[in-house]
């Protein structure tokens, strides 16, 4: 399979600093992509570099094996051939859904464009609606209209950015589900961009996790989740809390409140201390266990609690309990680790590490 | 690479844009850069028998005349807005649209019936004094021909472009904003002042600009007043004193006024990016007003009404039908003819050079541009006159030149080509109100979010499509209110029209002001009625089309 | 919305209603400060007894000269008319106007009321004497201008702003004939005898008068004429109320301003031009024009109107008409120091 799209040492900037810097990464045909990080880390600039609205101050981006952005050249996005669906969905209010799924498909006979906006129409579950104009619809309807009109042209690359922001919580996770649904069945190539995991997760074949600028980590999501690349990448992944751990003489990890629980980074010399990723169901409640921590806080989620436990040097760590195990708060309960995935990094202030060593390769126990 | 080429085309056509907005900008500008261009000629010691004189009351009148106007017609503009729009009282329906009728009566008009009206020897003083038996000097009466006086002329016809722009932006509001603000325990008065206001400011505050600058530009009115201003300086300085680099240093001060108004007037906008984040609006539940307070609905649009158009057109129609030695002949039909064709011709250029510059900056918001466009519209605040001679200057110039060059290579003479041509004029007019639809379309845009444009550019529309499929269609409102403003304004024209008009070429406002400048005040009204009643027209249809296009989003 | 075609078509539109170059065949053209209302129907006469056509704009005359000016040798205009001797010298000054001789002005235009090289000729004469209110003022306590400063008429006198050609004529005549000195210590008398502040036009001076917020107005005659043949009854009362006195008669005379015309430099129907200034000094044009004006003809023996008539026959000052215009800036200032508004 050729990639469809190819982002080469990419940076994006306005007047400053690059707010995109260096990035690199490749999605093969019919894959979803997904540009992940919080908020203002430079992930829809990404995205609008490939849509064509910003031009690059360094690197090139191939799309179907076209240079379509150098430094100082950019294709226009009109005739990049995307399709993008945006987070307000920018519908035309002065056309009817249908007049807004054909917008793009001009120029096409007649007959096609109405088959094709049948089709999509269909698809996205919209018959009913094709005669009514945007401020009719609901939320979830304009949001699928904003994708049919983004397909409907058979875009080489479709690009989706926040695009379910303004959804409700509990109906993102099945609109992310869906929509991966469409995508697939029309074998179209994607890129979302969005702060949420979860919905990258649902929707999304390859993840990149974008932090200040930089591309941190392009993997699947089960890696992403086990392998972080960095600390960045581990806390903004999944729940989570970083600990300080020392290195011992015989390069093991040593942890506050427990015995060693892994290898330290390569080049971490004893005496260091490192940072150590502990998520939820790396702690295990356990009655008989001899290590016991005091409840600082819960949540409770149904069928599990989620306590925040405190731990001796001052930090807290937390733990996923079925939630038939009721503590309160201020109480003292019994855990122990099973660290399955052993993530740990160096800390930055570790004279003795080389940073750029430990960096790229976190040990993984 | 097969598209290639096409990139090119593009980035030209970007451009284009940019060089074209600058190239238009400097087109426009050049009258009032003309103007200025008398600041390097030395005006001698008049200077220093200006500031010794006349210059403080020129500043100070004018700054007076400002703040007047300015509180004028916020009082009758931004209330009557609010209560048109969101209230239901009685009457509201044909207030809506009456309320903007005054824009259709030119100030001097307005000045000239209300001095016929409360002069002493007008009929209201005296009715007072046979009723009660006064002489002279036995009772005191407000001297309408005051600074107050202008102020308040002036006010009765401006306001109408703060309860325009007001109005569009209170209709434009989402509703779920206010919803909001009285859940959270505010009443309806309070939610207007916390919150409507606030939101509507920068519309507010661009219809206030658009008045303060006619203000500033208006002659008729305070020359008829005895009011000196900066725009009476101008003149006395031109012609009394025969002096025009002191008169053009004058207008040079003028403008510096002008851009501080628009600073300011930018400023506001620039806080809010006011492109709505609500998608949908409903329909506009209007608050029933009942009892008194409906009664003191009525009465406060009402005034507007009454004193802003209905006594001064009806001043007209009196003097039309009893005194007035002039009729509506077959002649008037050329007036209006006229009239209508530079109104028309004005106001469609207006609004395709105001499109052009405004989509040209919201394409390439770069300082140049942004410069550009605010240099286009600095002639709204220039006195016709003086836009007149800065137009006369320059084309004359150049049909000098080629007529000179073509006699010298060809032995032929081209004569005067622009000069003295419907072209000249209209030329003028551009410079005198591209300001107007400006504002107007800049208004429209704003409120169209940029997603819009990105979607039609990822749906395959270059630049220059998505104006004309999405853009347009979705400006229509904004569009038509440009369209009417400048034919409204064109129609009361009058300095530049008498300057650069064609032989044998009269438009209602110059005969209704030739007879008016000789105090035939009764047999200029037919003209100037006549003015009011195709100026209607258009102010009718501005209404409905603000309405329509509310219900129509 | 703007399609190219409709854009093409809407220029072709433009540029057909272009009458830009008007000169081949029988015309001429005038640039006229003098109102369409007050000069049309005697253009008219005139085409339709010579079948030459007038074109004609009218409009403010320091326009129209800078118009002038700025067209050069290309002006279409032919003739400039003005309404006072002031804005032609100006004129003449400025170099858009020429010489010409014609025997039939020579006889017709006293040669005070023309350019002694022949550069414009006036055609009638506007007079701003003293109007007095009947009954309130004898004619005996009036006597001259100058004498207006006297504290006897301490808020008794309506008189426009200082912004107005005829109040700056008259105090150019006054600076002419006094010295700019005694002239500016007389206005600053002459103002504190205001009744009000300046405003409005002269018939708002005479109604001041006539409604009795002042028993003197300053103002020119064509106006009083105007309104004692109004169709508006208020306006004919206001007007009976008050009577001309003509000042200054043992003396220089009352002070007169002219309206007159001149050939421009750049006339391309220089023929049909003069024609067109001869036929205005006909005796019957005067007559019109002194009629429907309410001036006093230029061209001594012409019929008058009745009304004219009635307010007696005057002397006329007869300085330089030159001097009112080159002395015009000098009278602005003056009348700006005295804190004339």
């Amino acid at each position: 399979m050729s990639a469809q799209l190819k982002v080469k040492n990419v940076s994006v900037a306005y007047d400053g600093p690059p707010v995109v810097n260096d990035v690199s990464f490749s999605l093969d045909a019919g894959k979803i992509g997904c540009l992940l990080g919080p908020s203002g880390c430079g992930k829809t600039s990404l995205l609008r570099a490939i849509a064509g609205f910003e031009p690059l101050v360094a690197g090139e981006i191939i799309l179907h094996g076209k240079k379509v952005s150098v430094v100082g050249d950019t294709v226009p996005p009109e005739i990049r051939q995307i399709g993008m669906v945006f987070q307000d969905f920018a519908l035309f209010p002065h056309l009817s859904v249908k007049q807004n799924i054909a917008f793009g498909m001009r120029g096409k006979a007649k007959a096609i464009i109405a088959k094709r906006i049948d089709d999509l129409l269909e698809l996205m579950g919209l018959k009913e609606f094709g005669e009514q104009y945007p401020h009719e619809l609901s939320g979830g309807q304009q949001q699928r209209v904003a994708l049919a009109r983004a397909m409907a042209p058979k875009p080489e690359i479709l690009l989706l950015d926040e695009p379910f922001s303004s959804m409700d919580a509990e109906l993102r996770e099945q609109l992310a589900y869906d929509i991966r649904g469409v995508l697939k069945q029309d074998g179209i190539t994607a890129i979302l961009v969005t702060h949420d995991q979860i919905e990258a997760f649902a929707m999304a074949d390859e993840i990149g996790v974008i932090g200040e600028g930089r591309l941190r980590q392009w993997d699947v999501a089960y890696e992403l989740y086990h392998r972080p690349a960095d600390i960045m990448v581990s806390e903004f992944i999944g729940l989570g809390v970083m600990v300080s751990g020392l290195v011992l003489e015989n390069r093991q990890i040593s942890l506050p409140f427990d015995g060693t629980i892994g290898p330290a980074p390569f080049s971490c010399e004893a005496g260091c201390t490192v940072k150590v990723l502990l998520r939820p169901d790396d702690i295990i409640h356990d009655d008989t266990s001899p290590l016991t921590l005091e409840i600082e806080d819960r949540a409770f989620r149904g069928a599990e609690f989620l306590y925040t436990l405190k731990i001796p040097n001052g930090g807290k760590i937390l733990c996923l309990v079925q939630s038939h195990h009721d503590h309160k708060i201020g109480e003292k309960i019994g855990v122990r680790l099973d660290v399955q995935h052993l993530t740990s990094f160096p800390e930055v202030d570790c004279a003795a590490c080389d940073l750029s060593q430990c960096k790229s390769h976190p040990t993984q126990g | 690479m097969e598209k290639a080429p096409k990139t090119n085309r593009s980035k030209l056509s970007g451009n284009w844009w940019s060089v074209g907005t600058s190239a238009m900008a400097a087109i426009f500008s050049i009258p009032v850069l003309v103007v200025l261009g008398f600041l390097f000629v030395p005006a001698g010691e008049i200077w220093s028998h200006l500031v010794d004189t006349v210059l403080k009351d020129y500043v100070l009148n004018s700054l007076s005349l400002m703040l007047g106007v300015a509180l004028g017609s916020l009082l009758l503009g931004v209330g009557t807005a609010w209560l048109a729009s969101m209230c239901s009282f009685t009457g509201r329906g044909i207030f809506e649209w009456m309320l903007l009728l005054p824009l259709a009566i030119p100030a001097y008009i307005i000045a000239y019936t209300y001095t016929g009206m409360l002069d002493f020897s007008g009929p209201v003083q005296s009715a007072l004094r046979e009723a009660y038996g006064w002489g002279y000097g036995d009772y005191w009466f407000p001297e309408i021909r005051s600074l107050w006086g202008a102020a308040l002329m002036l006010s009765l016809v401006l306001y109408p472009y703060v309860y325009l722009l007001t109005r569009a932006a209170f209709l434009n509001q989402s509703l779920c904003v206010l919803d909001v603000s009285r859940t959270l325990g505010n009443g309806v008065w309070r939610s207007f002042f916390t919150v409507a206001l606030p939101l509507a400011r920068p519309s507010i505050v661009a219809g206030l600009s658009l008045a303060l600058m006619e203000t500033l530009a208006d002659y008729g009115t305070v020359q008829y007043f005895g009011v000196s201003t900066f725009t009476t300086g101008i003149f006395r300085t031109w012609y009394g004193l025969d002096n025009a680099p002191a008169a053009a240093q004058l207008s040079a001060m003028l403008l510096m006024f002008v851009l501080i108004l628009i600073m300011l007037e930018k400023n506001s906008r620039k806080k809010s990016r006011y492109h709505n984040t609500s998608q949908r609006h409903q329909a506009i539940n209007r608050i029933p007003l009942k009892g008194w307070k409906n009664f003191a609905a009525v009465l406060y649009c009402g005034v507007a009404v009454l004193f802003g158009f209905l006594l001064p057109a009806g001043q007209l129609v009196i003097w039309t039908f009893t005194i007035s030695e002039e009729s509506i002949d077959g002649a008037f039909f050329d007036l209006i003819y006229h009239t209508l064709l530079l109104g028309g011709l004005a106001s469609f250029f207006a609004l395709l050079f105001a499109l052009f510059l405004g989509y040209g900056q919201r394409l390439h918001n770069n300082p140049i541009v942004r410069l550009s466009v605010r240099l286009s519209g600095m002639g709204y605040a220039v006195p016709g006159t003086v836009v007149a001679v800065g137009v006369i200057i320059p084309f004359a110039w150049l049909d000098n030149t080629l007529d000179g060059w073509m006699r010298s290579q060809f032995d032929y003479s081209t004569g005067l080509i622009l000069s003295g041509s419907l072209f000249a004029l209209l030329f003028a007019y551009l410079v005198r109100f591209l300001a107007v639809s400006l504002q107007t379309v800049e208004a429209g845009l704003g409120r169209i979010k940029p997603s819009m444009d990105e979607a039609g550019r990822s749906l395959g529309y270059s630049p220059n499509e998505v104006l004309r499929f999405i853009h347009l269609p979705m400006l229509r409102g904004s569009l038509l209110t440009a369209l009417l403003l400048v034919f409204v304004d064109v129609l009361k024209e009058l300095p530049a029209t008498l300057i650069l008009r064609p032989f044998n070429f009269n438009t209602l406002a110059v005969r209704a002001y030739e007879l008016a400048a000789d105090e035939r005040l009764a047999d200029a009204a037919p003209a100037s009625l006549a003015i009011v009643a195709v100026g209607i027209i258009p102010v009718i249809l501005l209404s409905y089309s603000i309405t329509r296009s509310r219900q129509s989003k | 919305m703007f399609k190219q075609k409709q854009l093409l078509l809407g220029m072709a539109f433009m540029l057909g209603l272009t009458p830009a170059m008007v000169s081949a065949g029988q015309e001429v053209n005038l640039y006229s400060a003098r109102k369409e209302k007050l000069i049309k129907p005697l253009l008219d006469k005139f085409s339709s007894r010579t079948g030459i056509k007038v074109n004609l704009v009218t409009g403010k005359a320091d326009a129209l000269l800078k118009k002038l000016q700025s067209e050069g040798i290309n002006s279409p205009a032919d003739i400039l008319l003005t309404t006072d001797a002031g804005r032609l010298h100006r004129a003449k000054s400025a170099g858009v106007t020429q010489p010409f001789f014609s025997d039939k002005l020579k006889k017709a235009i006293p040669s005070q009321y023309r350019d002694a090289s022949g550069h414009w000729y006036g055609l009638s004469l506007r007079a701003r004497p003293i109007m007095y209110v009947k009954g309130r003022v004898n004619p005996s306590e009036l006597s001259t201008y100058e004498a207006l400063a006297d504290s006897k008429w301490k808020r008794r006198i309506c008189i426009r702003s200082s912004s107005n050609i005829y109040n700056q004529s008259l105090i150019a005549s006054m600076i002419s004939a006094n010295g700019e000195k005694a002239t500016e210590n007389w206005a600053k008398k002459f103002v504190k005898n205001f009744a009000r502040p300046p405003k409005g036009g002269d018939r708002d001076q005479i109604k001041g008068a006539a409604s009795g917020q002042c028993d003197i107005a300053v103002a020119n005659t064509y106006y009083l004429a105007g309104m004692l043949n109004s169709k508006d009854k208020k306006q004919r009362s206001a007007a009976n109320k008050v009577a001309v006195f003509w000042p200054n008669q043992n003396g220089r005379g009352a002070h007169v301003n002219v309206s007159g015309a001149a050939l421009t430099k750049s006339a391309k129907n220089r023929h049909n031009a003069v024609k067109l200034i001869e036929f205005l000094a006909e005796p019957e044009s005067q007559l019109w024009y002194a009629q429907k004006n309410g001036e006093y003809p230029a061209r001594p023996g012409v019929k008058m109107s009745s009304t004219l008539l009635s307010w007696g026959k005057f002397k006329a000052d007869n300085l330089n008409l030159v001097n009112l215009g080159t002395l015009n800036p000098k009278a602005v200032m003056l009348m700006d120091r005295s804190g004339w508004k």
